[in-house]
């Protein structure tokens, strides 16, 4: 690096993203300009936060940075420290920050109250650059209060309706509520090693207890913000309303900063890992997993089924993490380093193909003014590059080859076929369970993205607005262009997201080197000794030839009449109206006939007119959410029961208030005499 | 010694002891009285046994302004206040029985066991002060509770006015009885000018014993002069 530390630059670049905050509110008598300025400054400094990280990331000499400033909570100042793991998400911030601001200049072009997202948008950037940076409390937790507020900010400047304000009040409470559960942990680490900074926190070996309720603590704070069950109930309501570069950030990049919260607490602060952590995140992973994609399926809402699907991500990713933790636990440390590779992995193509479905997701919404996929249909052929870049990011979403998540979800198998390894019965058993679960999620994952996919782009319009829909510009298709490439890029040649990816490891895991290290260009390799290996290169290859083969054999053989027409069977009824194609509800049906009791309490009714009446049947679909009803109505009732009690100390005669007064002093004597 | 008396030290104390034992049954006496001029009257003796306690105590410990003391107890809080309320009384019509919001045998048997609980709690905090100290401390803390009690068991406003007067007694016992408290003067007097101020104060209490409450929005609901009588 030239003179000034990668560090500095950083800090100065994040401080200039609160600047531009600024710069939107001294321009708002100029909305026009402002967005240019915001989107244009915003893509500017990410791009180069990217940059830098990147360079620091990959040069090899490169040491970790660290800075103290001035400023902060008096005598502990703001302590910044500059490392491969933070690097890393910094260079995903930046990346696909820049290309959201890009996007967001065209779409943000019909805003008309563009003041209600510019001034948050850069700030919000910052907040998630500034988290990855921190390395005190003070200044980790502000960091993460900025990226939440100013996220529900932009969810409540999405529209000015009743479900948005809904959605925006759930998201703040769980975001304060996982807060409360983060500054929980990181008052235990405080108080046991009597420092703020987290670099007297690494030193610090920590009491089995305390480690333990950092991690369970953390777990929940972090998990609130990525979206674990059950804590995920405000992600799928609060992503969608936002604009959809605002919900490509939040689901692409905001649900790993708090991953990024959960990997630095617990690989990096609390030290060595017990194997029952590991156990945790497992389970919390498995669940959330299949969860996450059984919500997704049965939506109608299109972001709001990709905001399940980021849930089910979450899910993976925690998977590996905790195989990763476990591992660890019980010195495996190469087979901690794939799950951790993993892991990251998948952060990594996760953040490509979600932001690319936002942002695709956005271009639909613009084209047709509705989120509702039922009214949609035949886009396909009024949105042809949308629709292509969506394809890719749906195939890469289901883990099919040769993409970037079929890559990443590999290898979190192949992290998971290694739990055999581990000496703890509970765990040995608890990673095939895992493991089906995985499958099963990727399984219906591929079906929930065919039913997305078939529903929007084929078929024919449902809607008139569909059917006049157009294509988006260049400035918004430009940044789909760009992460639809990255998305084939990294499943063909996986070593380009390894070679970000391996410092991370060694950093946490200094142990680990041997993971993955057979790797090269052509071929992706976990473990040397097991044997399984994935190329892209040649799966593409092979692919090429099969397909132009069979190609070839269909023209040589059939000639000049290798295409036919003929009429496109109609499932036995010859209607031409468009609302009697297969419908997103149709989909659905089968999950929702075999799971939709059990996980939603869907209920099917039909009710037949008796015979002769010239009533028509009705088909009935209630839907209420168990876990809704079981835990979060239950706590909102005794919260507000909590309150109506209060209310009535409130009320009382002085009387009572006397004998509260006079029992609380004789309680405090007698607790001086017992003491005494 | 100002002037000698023919008495043991062992005697000096016990008749301390006494005093202050009777000013702690003025207490009780007065949580048996069923008519307020009773109640007077007895707040009056115990002021009397304080006045009394305090002159005995500048003796003991000899120091003359605990004599200043004991006048200030027998004039102010003997005679005066006393005069005062039994104005009160007449003027109000308030001449009838003390409301009570817990029953006499179990307002009793409360007092009872705040002033053991009383004894329990100082005998073990003060086991290095001297027994007369202890013993009068004790007696002080129960005449602070039994003050206490009263006004929680009472639902008139002039019956909680007394019994936060006896409250003071409690600590005016304390005070007097503890050896080498400085400014005990200044504070006796202080404490009666704030006590004036409750007295006055009687007139606001009027408006919770009458509604129980302290939300001043029922005062736009009656007429004052109708009210103030009925109770």
């Amino acid at each position: 690096m030239v003179g000034v530390p990668a560090l500095v630059a950083l800090t100065l670049l994040l401080a200039g993203l609160g600047g531009v905050g600024l710069v939107a509110i001294a321009l708002g008598r100029f909305p026009g300009v402002a967005r240019c300025a915001v989107y244009g400054l915003s893509a500017a400094l990410c791009a180069a936060m990217a940059g830098i990280a990147g360079v620091f990331l990959l040069d090899p000499a490169s040491d970790t940075q660290t800075l103290e400033l001035p400023f902060g909570i008096p005598t502990v100042g703001a302590h910044l420290r500059l490392d491969p793991l933070s690097a890393f998400f910094l260079m995903l911030i930046g990346g696909i920050g820049a290309l959201c601001s890009i996007y967001g200049e065209s779409y943000g072009r019909h805003d008309s109250e563009p003041l209600r997202i510019l001034p948050f948008y850069p700030v919000f950037l910052a907040g998630m650059g500034l988290v990855t940076l921190a390395d005190d409390v003070f200044v980790f937790l502000l960091a993460w209060e900025l990226m939440s507020l100013a996220s529900w900010l932009m969810v409540l400047g999405g529209k000015r309706d009743g479900i948005t304000l809904q959605a925006a009040y759930l998201y703040l409470l769980m975001a304060m509520g996982g807060t409360l559960a983060l500054v929980g942990a990181f008052a235990l680490m405080s108080s046991e090693s009597e420092s703020y900074v987290f670099s007297t926190f690494r030193a610090q070996t920590f009491p089995s207890l305390t480690a333990s309720a950092v991690i369970v603590l953390t777990v929940i704070g972090a998990g609130a913000k990525a979206g674990f069950v059950p804590l995920h109930v405000w992600l799928p309501r609060a992503h969608p309303v936002a604009p959809s570069h605002v919900s490509a950030l939040m689901s692409g990049v905001m649900t790993k900063i708090a991953l990024y919260g959960l990997i630095r607490v617990g690989f990096d602060l609390v030290g060595l890992p017990e194997g029952w952590w590991g156990g945790l995140l497992l389970v919390v992973g498995g669940v959330t997993a299949v969860a996450g994609l059984l919500y997704a399926m049965v939506q109608t809402d299109l972001k709001e089924t990709l905001a399940y699907s980021t849930i089910k991500n979450v899910g993976i990713i925690a998977i590996g993490l905790g195989l990763a933790l476990a591992f660890r636990a019980y010195g495996l440390h190469v087979l901690a380093g794939v799950a951790l590779i993993a892991a990251l992995f998948h952060i990594l193509n996760h953040a490509l193909f979600k932001s690319l479905l936002f942002l695709g997701a956005g271009a639909v919404v613009q084209a047709t003014g509705t989120r509702n996929i039922e009214q949609m249909g035949g886009l396909g052929r009024r949105m042809p590059a949308t629709a292509a870049f969506f394809f890719i990011g749906s195939v890469a979403i289901s883990a099919l080859p040769p993409f970037n998540g079929f890559v990443s979800e590999w290898l979190t198998f192949q992290a998971l076929l290694g739990g055999v390894a581990l000496p703890v019965w509970t765990l040995r058993l608890a990673t095939p369970v895992v493991a089906a679960l995985v499958a099963l999620s990727a399984a219906l994952a591929a079906m929930a993205f065919v039913r997305l996919y078939g529903v929007v782009f084929l078929g024919r319009p449902r809607d008139p607005a569909a059917a006049r829909a157009r294509d988006v510009g260049i400035g918004m298709l430009g940044p789909m262009a760009i992460l639809a490439g990255a998305c084939l890029v990294l499943g063909i040649v996986p070593l380009g997201g390894l070679v970000v990816l391996r410092p991370v490891m060694i950093e946490l895991l200094p142990r680990s080197g041997a993971a993955l290290a057979a790797s090269d260009v052509l071929t992706l390799v976990p473990l040397a000794a097991s044997g399984s290996a994935y190329s892209g290169v040649l799966l593409v290859g092979v692919l090429l030839v099969l397909g132009l083969g069979a190609l070839g054999v269909v023209r040589v053989l059939a000639g000049r009449a290798c295409v036919r027409r003929g009429p496109a069977w109609d499932c036995g009824f010859p209607s031409d109206d468009p609302s009697a194609q297969y419908s997103a509800a149709s989909f659905a049906q089968p999950v929702r006939r075999v799971l939709g009791g059990l996980v939603f309490g869907i209920r099917d009714v039909v009710t037949m007119p008796p015979p002769g009446s010239m009533r028509a049947a009705v088909h009935k679909v209630t839907l209420d959410d168990r876990l809704w009803k079981g835990l979060y109505a239950r706590l909102g009732w005794g919260v507000h029961r909590l309150a109506v009690e209060a209310d009535r100390a409130r009320q009382m005669t002085i009387r009572h208030y006397l004998m509260i007064m006079f029992g609380l002093t004789l309680a405090l004597l007698f607790l001086v005499a017992v003491t005494a | 010694m100002i002037f000698a008396l023919p008495l043991e030290p062992a005697t000096l104390a016990d008749i301390a002891q006494a005093l202050s034992v009777g000013v702690m049954l003025c207490g009780f006496w007065m949580l048996l009285q069923r008519r307020l001029v009773n109640v007077v009257r007895t707040y009056a003796a115990q002021a009397f046994l304080l006045a009394l306690a305090a002159a005995w105590q500048a003796y003991v410990q000899d120091e003359r302004q605990l004599l200043t003391t004991a006048v200030i107890i027998l004039v102010a809080k003997a005679l005066i206040v006393p005069a005062v309320l039994n104005r009160i009384i007449v003027k109000l019509d308030l001449r009838r029985s003390v409301a009570t919001s817990v029953g006499f045998g179990r307002g009793l048997v409360g007092a009872m066991g705040l002033v053991g609980f009383s004894m329990l709690l100082v005998f073990p905090v003060t086991t290095t002060s001297g027994a007369l100290t202890r013993e009068t401390l004790a007696m002080a803390l129960s005449v602070v509770f039994l003050g206490f009690w009263m006004i929680i068991t009472r639902n008139r406003a002039i019956s909680q006015v007394i019994a936060l007067m006896a409250l003071e007694n409690g600590v005016l016992l304390a005070v007097v009885g503890v050896k080498g408290m400085p400014l005990v003067v200044e504070m006796i007097t202080a404490v009666l000018v704030l006590l004036t101020f409750m007295v006055f104060g009687i007139f606001f209490f009027h408006i919770r014993t009458r509604f129980d409450s302290l939300d001043v929005r029922n005062l736009e609901r009656v007429h004052i002069i109708p009210w103030l009588r009925s109770s």
